[in-house]
């Protein structure tokens, strides 16, 4: 399987997907 | 002289100075991801150890050092905030979602200067020869640097919504 991280694209597309991942878990942890 | 340098410009100082070496650390880290890597194999043969030899060691140098004042500039502005504990332990029983997203984005900052330190570093001087390395070893230390740069790019996008979130009002 190909590693994400070689395309660009999907290493971007990766850190908005964690952005989300993230700022869902601020919420989590602050409630 | 009193009133103006008062400890609010103190901490705005060292925001300023964080701010500055963190542009310094990220812009590069963007440059080597956005610019360098998809650019060279473009490059004919002969002119490629150009980047090796000029361009890398020079752009390593301000990246590694940006990311340690970063860091460095990061904390002490933590500290004189008052809520270097409560970012660590990412706000958790704080019910503030600004302690836990700046604790998010300085967990994530964390690991991005580590990567850089301990794994980034050590590998690219084995590849330009700093450090003796084999043509195997050579290779392998090029493909981890790489991995663990992209790593840090696809970090520093949720690093910098939690450091921009944290301080301008979003919670």
């Amino acid at each position: 399987m190909k590693n994400p991280l070689d395309s660009l694209g999907q290493t971007v597309t990766l850190g908005f997907v964690l952005t989300v991942v993230v700022v869902l878990l601020i919420h989590a942890f602050s409630a | 002289m009193n009133e103006i340098v008062t400890y609010a410009w103190w901490i705005f100082a060292f925001r300023w100075f964080h701010v500055l070496s963190a542009i310094m650390w990220i812009g590069l880290l963007w440059y080597f991801n956005f610019v360098q890597a998809p650019t060279v194999p473009k490059i004919p043969m002969e002119l490629r150890p150009a980047i090796g030899k000029f361009i890398l060691p020079e752009a390593l140098f301000w990246f590694r050092w940006g990311a340690m004042a970063t860091i460095v500039t990061g904390l002490i502005l933590a500290y004189m905030n008052g809520y270097l504990l409560d970012a660590i332990k990412l706000g958790i029983g704080d019910h503030d979602p600004n302690f836990s997203a700046i604790g998010f984005g300085m967990w994530l900052g964390s690991i991005m200067w580590f990567n850089v330190w301990f794994v980034i570093w050590p590998n690219q001087k084995k590849v330009m020869g700093v450090t003796p390395a084999s043509d195997d070893e050579k290779k392998a230390a090029a493909r981890t640097a790489f991995v663990f740069s992209r790593t840090n790019t696809a970090l520093s996008i949720p690093m910098l919504y939690c450091m921009l979130s944290a301080s301008h009002g979003v919670f």
